[in-house]
């Protein structure tokens, strides 16, 4: 009778640390999974410092300034940026370029308008309210002028791409807010061409090399090096800058309103804080010697 | 049931209004004076907090519906209207996709609740199996919801889940025909998926408000599991448990907040964020984080009807629970053996929802069959043969013994 | 009840009002977005205020341009219409106001192409439209005749045609709005 009662004590935690260790196991099974998956081909992108990061993430201005020109330079060749409007260039929380230099750049491009009285299209120069004219009229035209592949548009680029975190990673993320995988993904996509393919793999005519591109085949071609753009504010432009700097650009285009969201959302965790330390105190001394 | 002080308006103009329609009388013997056991922990606050939930999903949903268009060229591009021109409609956005994910964080914690304490147990049967439904709704709900943006995840989450209607004989083309509108998902079903949206929920607070009837019609059950005997077991409900209520309330808005503002994608799909394309499937289709022990489950059998049943069933089970589980205790505390399955449980819970995230492939598929298996023996061997056999360590006599027994002061439990 | 029971009441009064108050503050603000939301968004306001090129309007012809979601006229008055409008003796009108209190430039009239009595758009933009009895603009809704100042001559509106706010930006362009 003894020999049971002490069996069905201990019986229970027997149980549970079994669990624990199943899930132990499955965990390091876990953690080893994108080693794995490292020697399929496919590289895990690096973590890059970015300013946008971190709860008081804030925009570089001067390096969206940058990016902005990587974009207009090389990445508009084929790619649309449809959803940015003019008039946000500046706008708070962008690139914050004064309104006459927009107002000029926008100038620059060609805006399908009309009908117009005799019920013709016409192209005229855009306005603040205008967006970024996509490059090719359509996906079909796109296609046919990129070998088949379809440039996709920038506009939400990084927060539509990502990459496989594992099972620490996303666990961790919860808590350090890392929202930044996007950025990280294209930035790594960006910098990480090889000229020559590994030896035994078989590169398709018309595709290039890439580490981090699913399949490591991509229609793009290397599209920076060193020296390309010409910054005005004296930065060298190395691939890894421009790379950078068109990446935290397009981290704002995908995401404009970042920086009042993380700046609101301080505020509003200060007032919670103060608001639940309030009610803890508030509790405490309402079920002060009340027996519960 | 009452002991505490019932509603009596001195004012003549109230009183008027009270004889002829007695809403603030139902009112206060509902959310002030109804007599809540005094030893209710922390755990027990998850109500509350998932009714706030409902209100903030259902204002952010009308306001969001304001802005959004069920059109599915627009569909995308007005949800990205919403997040860059709308003012604070960033916010918005963000409270509403995230307040789905906090709704059934809280409702799991809620359900476990339930099962370690015995909540489903009589006389709470229906109130349990409102509360069935009431997660069925709102898995319904998430569902629709998250086919709105008419996303990559979103277009291909509505076609696996309309399939799994095709699974059932002869019936099944039709109903997915029925269910689409067409011979794919497509502009009829976005539009009508919109109108479900809207619908489900209503359901939803209907459902809620039937629960909380059933609740005041039994009353709270509490963690010793003993039934509430004599005034001196409960508190009024205002203050005691509204103050503790809201200070749970806000203190679990920290951790939404947390989301909407510095980490509002974490929850999402990069993939949704890529414009709807009928074309092309993403590598990688994953339902959001709370649907995936079910899904689990539905990639754990090798068979398509089966696999449908079987997810289907996974629920269904929860709604039989009152009479699986046999024990005379409704606490768990005083059940040692059940609680060391229950934790199983828990553990079975978690890992399918982790193994639902993995490729459908090798050993991912053997481990799901197993947490798959185990599931369903913790409801259908495990629960009824252990509350059969296992003798429940004596309990209280009351909810106030047991509160005095622990602040040390047995001695007055008796005078 | 003892003093210090007194002072300890009276401490929880004041953190259950100052609780109280915070909450409702926090419930205040939240209820700004939600108010918000609903006033004129980014690509609206973007909209607020159109630029016009003058350029292409030749003598005595009108051109109708929209601007906020209402038609805006913009007039290119010859010689005639100019003088017409300044020769009116103001105090004879319904709505008294000068010719040149409504321009900014004599031989440019803007205004917003509504009529003041229930909302109609008046006739007299296009070649061959009934421009009323004083060659400005006619309501066909309920008959109101304009002159070539856009004020109100007969008829039943109450006031002049609305003009707009606006600027010369070159001597060919204008911002409305």
């Amino acid at each position: 009778m003894i020999m049971r009662t002490k069996l069905m004590k201990t019986f229970p935690k027997r149980i549970a640390a079994a669990g624990l260790i199943a899930g132990a196991v499955l965990a390091a099974g876990a953690l080893s999974q994108p080693a794995m998956a490292s020697t399929g081909g496919v590289s895990t992108p690096h973590m890059q410092k970015w300013s946008f990061g971190g709860v008081f993430g804030r925009f570089d201005r001067a390096q969206l300034k940058r990016g902005l020109q990587v974009y207009r330079e090389v990445c508009s060749a084929c790619h649309g940026l449809k959803r940015v409007a003019f008039r946000t260039l500046s706008q708070p929380g962008g690139p914050e370029l004064s309104e006459d230099v927009v107002k000029e750049l926008a100038a620059e491009y060609e805006i399908k308008d009309g009908p117009d009285d005799e019920g013709e299209m016409y192209d005229r120069p855009g306005t603040l309210k205008d967006y970024f004219p996509s490059t090719y009229p359509n996906d079909k035209a796109a296609r046919a002028a990129n070998n088949g592949a379809l440039p996709p548009d920038l506009s939400i680029i990084t927060k539509a791409r990502g990459y496989h975190r594992g099972f620490p990673g996303w666990f961790l993320d919860l808590f350090t807010g890392y929202q930044e995988a996007g950025a990280d993904y294209v930035h790594a996509l960006l910098t990480g061409y090889e000229e020559e393919p590994p030896e035994g793999f078989h590169l398709v005519d018309g595709m290039s090399y890439n580490h981090y591109f699913g399949g490591n085949q991509i229609g793009m071609p290397p599209p920076l090096s060193d020296e390309l753009v010409e910054y005005e504010d004296g930065t060298k432009a190395t691939v890894d800058q421009m790379a950078k700097d068109v990446t935290a650009f397009l981290m704002w285009t995908a995401e404009p309103t970042l920086e009042q969201r993380k700046r609101l959302g301080f505020q509003v965790f200060l007032f919670v804080l103060l608001l639940s330390g309030m009610l803890y105190f508030t509790t405490k001394r309402l079920w002060h010697g009340v027996k519960h | 049931m009452s002991g505490h002080a019932s509603f009596e308006p001195t004012n003549k103009i109230v009183k008027w209004f009270e004889d002829r329609l007695p809403v603030l009388g139902l009112a206060h013997a509902s959310f002030v004076a109804f007599p809540t056991p005094r030893n209710l922990n922390y755990w027990w606050t998850f109500g509350g907090i998932l009714f706030f939930f409902l209100l903030v999903q259902i204002i952010t949903g009308i306001i969001l519906a304001m802005h959004y268009v069920p059109h599915e060229a627009l569909a995308f591009d007005s949800t990205e209207h919403i997040l860059r021109d709308v003012n604070y409609g960033w916010l918005l956005r963000y409270l509403h996709s995230n307040g789905a994910s906090m709704f059934f964080l809280a409702v799991y914690i809620h359900i476990f609740r339930g099962l370690y304490y015995g909540s489903f147990k009589g006389p709470r049967e229906i109130l349990w199996i409102i509360g069935v439904v009431i997660y069925v709704l709102m898995m319904a709900a998430g569902f629709l919801g998250y086919v709105l943006p008419w996303g990559q995840m979103s277009f291909w989450a509505a076609t696996v889940i309309t399939n799994l209607f095709s699974a059932f004989p002869i019936v099944g083309e039709p109903i997915v025909q029925w269910l689409w509108g067409g011979f794919s998902v497509g502009q009829p079903t976005l539009n009508r998926f919109f109108s479900f949206h809207y619908l489900v929920p209503l359901l939803l607070y209907v459902f809620v408000i039937l629960h909380v009837w059933a609740l005041h019609v039994v009353g709270n059950n509490n963690p010793t599991g003993v039934s509430v005997k004599k005034d001196q077991d409960t508190l009024p409900f205002h203050p005691y448990y509204t103050i503790k209520d809201s200070y749970a309330i806000v203190a679990f808005l920290l951790i939404y907040f947390w989301f909407v503002f510095f980490n509002p994608n974490q929850l999402g799909h990069p993939d949704n964020y890529i414009p709807a394309d009928a074309l092309v499937t993403p590598p990688h289709i994953v339902p959001e984080w709370y649907f995936l022990p079910f899904y689990a489950i539905l990639r754990a059998v090798p068979d398509k009807l089966g696999g449908v049943l079987l997810m289907f069933g996974a629920l269904a089970v929860l709604a039989v629970l009152p009479w699986l589980d046999r024990s005379k205790a409704r606490s768990l505390t005083y059940r040692p053996l059940m609680k060391g399955f229950f934790w199983i449980f828990a553990v079975d819970a978690v890992l399918l929802g982790w193994l639902g995230s993995q490729p459908a492939e090798g050993i991912f598929v053997t481990l799901s069959r197993l947490a798959t298996a185990y599931y369903f023996a913790h409801f259908l061997i495990i629960l009824p043969l252990v509350s059969k056999f296992e003798v429940p360590r004596p309990r209280p006599a009351s909810i106030m013994d047991a509160v005095l027994e622990k602040s040390g002061d047995a001695d007055e439990a008796k005078s | 009840m003892t003093t210090n029971d007194a002072v300890d009441e009276k401490r929880r009064d004041f953190l259950y009002i100052a609780t109280g108050a915070v909450a409702a503050v926090g419930a205040g603000l939240a209820c700004w977005p939600l108010i918000d939301q609903m006033n004129p968004d980014a690509t609206v306001k973007a909209l607020a205020s159109i630029e016009v090129d003058l350029s292409p309007v030749e003598l005595g012809q009108s051109i109708t341009v929209v601007w906020r979601g209402k038609p805006v006229f913009v007039r290119h008055r010859t010689e005639e219409d100019i003088k017409a409008a300044e020769a009116v003796d103001v105090a004879t009108l319904r709505d008294p106001q000068s010719d040149k209190d409504r321009v900014q430039k004599p031989e440019w009239l803007v205004m917003v192409g509504i009529c003041t009595h229930l909302g109609c758009i008046p006739k007299g933009q296009k070649v061959g439209d009934d421009r009323g009895d004083y060659n400005g603009w006619f309501c066909p809704c309920h008959g109101s005749h304009y002159d070539t100042a856009g004020r109100i001559r007969k008829g039943p509106a109450p006031l002049n045609l609305v003009v707009p706010p606006y600027e010369f930006l070159t001597d060919e362009k204008i911002k409305i709005g």
